[in-house]
């Protein structure tokens, strides 16, 4: 199996007026052509950073700062300014034109709030026509029309309302249509931040259903950012956990769940409820994630972890292969 | 609710308004102290010249049947006669108001193209040395008091470059070419006939005064599209529409102004009455023959008649433009259309 997306040593900053917050410290990620990465970690850990700069559309005022992001290419992509070749290619010397040659067409991107993101101002069959005729210049509004009905058809949405407009679908009616939207284009790596927080679990469900038989169908390679464990858990081939903008542990699921290494992934662990055990009290982790201003030395963990050792304060720890197969970064473990 | 059944509530909710109006300055003037027709005259006026006088402006009958003539009177399109010379003041109004209207559309289309896309370019290079510019540019020209600026404009422009007149709305000795009446708008009506010569004279006199109202209003579309725009485009659909690779152009304009623009059509509406304020000032600096001018003169005479006519008639013009502009509001919402 190639690599599809390679993210290396990324940095993201944002300079507020407070100062400078570091939301991603030096994330590396590997995610496999055809599998599903689960990005988790609290509210807040950079998760949906990383997300956003994979598109590099990073909310202002962050800023990528160094790293690279490798995309493989399984076909050349024409832009106006220089095509793209096939291949792979470092999204981070590629110029603005590029870039939006490659969002929607090979990266596709779906948001958290479907009440929230889609133009009101539009029918859901503009929002088809704009991102066809954006990546194809050549194609006629009826032709798009046609495809975006096809699309709705295929997601359980009845083709004649392509001339709705986005208050007249419910929450996970417009979760579909941008589902669809991300899909029309046949990109090769999708990435969905929370797509189902905003939805009740009967919705939930059936979304998460649908895109596992969609990335079937398509071939995708999917990103899912989520800090529900549990939908993780089914969905997921592999698992990063982040925090506090560095990635902790990143493993296959299995192995995350079955032998997880790092204290922080045990605990959250521990964290998640069993409704086979009703019995058992909720646990939490004591303390509270660091305030991204605040300059912690060493492990970003230290202050809440149990086993903090003198090494934890002083010297940041890096992604070493662990013994589950995967990595992660602890003074606990050596390299094996 | 149907757009239908929205226009017609919005209509009949006009009419008490511009009921409540003309009572309002009705009342106004029959407040003021000062007998109108006393004041008319100079002092040891002969009491039946007087007399006279008062009936034949209908002041001599009752405060009541005074209020019934008025109002049958306007719903007849009859604003009454003027003090001066007994003249229908309908005549002055319907003579000048074209040219203010001119003035008015002119000023409209500076303050709004100018004001949405300095702010647009402000709220995308928010926090930048263009934003700084554009947001002190917008407050030193609201701030600029008309006539001064106009004067100024007057000073460069005219005296000094020598490139345009310092006022009026032609030039007098190329009555030639004056443009035919059709609506009244110079500029129109010379293209309309295929008056060249008239429409490029008509222009020149239109660009100071219009330049001039123009930039005092667009500092208020400067800041309301600034502010609005500033918060669509933090909206997730403007970022998702970013994240499917639409151009910048479509994501700037065909998401994120799109959805900022119903603020800016309101205070389109809003700024209509302000609009009507400057145009009296900016007429009166540039001596342009609108209604303006006709408002102060009759003030400079006392004309009670005709300054009620006018105010009323502004009045009027003002809810108007109100009722179709929140038509046009509820037209472009998708969400109120239904």
């Amino acid at each position: 199996m190639t690599d599809l997306l390679r993210i290396e040593n990324l940095v993201v900053e944002y300079a507020t007026r407070r100062g400078t917050a570091r939301a991603l410290d030096k994330a590396s990620i590997i995610l496999e052509e055809n599998k599903t990465l689960g990005l988790a970690g609290e509210s807040g850990c950079g998760k949906s950073t990383l997300g956003r700069a994979i598109m590099r559309l990073v909310p202002y005022p962050g800023k990528i700062i160094e790293g690279e992001i490798f995309l493989n290419l399984d076909q050349p992509v024409s832009v106006k300014t220089e095509d793209i070749p096939m291949g792979e290619v470092n999204l981070m010397n590629l110029d603005e034109d590029q870039m939006r040659a490659l969002r929607g067409r090979m990266i596709a991107y779906i948001f958290q709030d479907p009440m929230t993101s889609l133009n009101p101002m539009l029918t859901i069959g503009d929002h088809f026509i704009q991102i066809m005729q954006a990546h194809d210049p050549e194609i006629e509004d009826e032709a798009a029309l046609d495809r975006a009905k096809e699309i709705l058809d295929g997601l359980g949405i009845l083709p004649e309302r392509v001339t709705d407009y986005p208050h007249q679908f419910s929450g996970g009616m417009r979760q579909r249509v941008m589902i669809g939207l991300g899909l029309a284009l046949r990109p090769r790596l999708l990435i969905s931040d929370e797509p189902t927080t905003s939805l009740d679990v009967i919705v939930e469900a059936q979304i998460l259903e649908q895109m596992a038989e969609l990335k079937d169908k398509f071939n995708l390679t999917m990103i899912l950012i989520t800090h529900n464990l549990g939908v993780l858990a089914q969905t997921a081939d592999d698992i990063a956990i982040i925090y506090a903008g560095r990635i902790m542990e990143h493993a296959s699921t299995d192995a995350l769940f079955g032998n997880p290494q790092h204290p922080y992934t045990k605990a959250l662990l521990e964290a998640v409820p069993d409704v086979s055990k009703p019995e058992k009290k909720l646990t939490w982790i004591p303390g509270a994630p660091p305030d991204l201003m605040d300059f912690i030395p060493g492990c970003m963990y230290n202050p809440r972890c149990p086993h903090a050792m003198d090494i934890c304060r002083t010297t940041v720890p890096t992604l070493i292969k662990s013994k589950s197969g995967g990595k992660v970064a602890c003074w606990l473990y050596e390299e094996e | 609710m149907s757009l239908r059944s929205y226009i017609v509530s919005r209509v009949l909710l006009t009419i008490p308004m511009i009921m409540l109006l003309l009572t309002l300055v009705f009342i106004i003037l029959r407040i003021v102290p000062g007998d109108p027709a006393l004041l008319h005259f100079e002092k040891n006026v002969d009491p039946e010249v007087l007399a006279q006088f008062r009936a034949q402006l209908g002041l001599d009958k009752s405060i009541p049947e005074q209020y019934w003539d008025y109002l049958t009177g306007i719903f007849r399109g009859d604003f009454g006669l003027s003090m001066q010379d007994f003249a229908p003041i309908t005549d002055h109004l319907v003579g000048r108001f074209p040219a203010t209207v001119e003035l008015a559309l002119y000023s409209m289309l500076i303050a709004v193209g100018l004001g949405v896309f300095l702010g647009v370019k402000s709220s995308k290079k928010y926090d930048s040395n263009t934003d700084q510019g554009i947001r002190l540019f917008g407050i030193v020209t609201y701030a600029i008091p008309v006539f001064f600026l106009g004067m100024i404009f007057q000073f460069i422009f005219s005296i000094w470059l020598d490139w345009l007149p310092t006022g009026q709305r032609f030039d007098p000795r190329m009555g030639a070419y004056m443009p035919e009446r059709i609506t009244g708008l110079y500029t129109i009506d010379s293209l309309l006939t295929g008056n060249l010569v008239g429409f490029v004279t008509s222009l020149r006199y239109l660009i100071l005064p219009s330049l001039t109202l123009g930039l005092i209003l667009c500092g208020v579309f400067i800041r309301l599209t600034r502010t609005n725009m500033l918060e669509t485009l933090r909206q997730d659909f403007v970022v998702a529409a970013e994240a499917r690779g639409l151009s910048e152009r479509t994501v700037t304009y065909g998401y994120a102004l799109k959805n900022a623009f119903l603020p800016i059509l309101t205070m389109i509406g809003l700024q209509f009455a302000i609009l009507l304020a400057g145009a009296i000032l900016t007429e009166t600096t540039f001596n342009w023959p609108g209604l303006g001018t006709y408002l102060v003169g009759r003030i400079d005479h006392r004309d009670y008649t005709a300054i009620q006519g006018t105010v009323v008639f502004f009045g009027i013009l003002v809810s108007l433009v109100s009722l179709f502009v929140d038509i046009l509001y509820a037209y472009f919402d998708p969400r109120i259309r239904l």
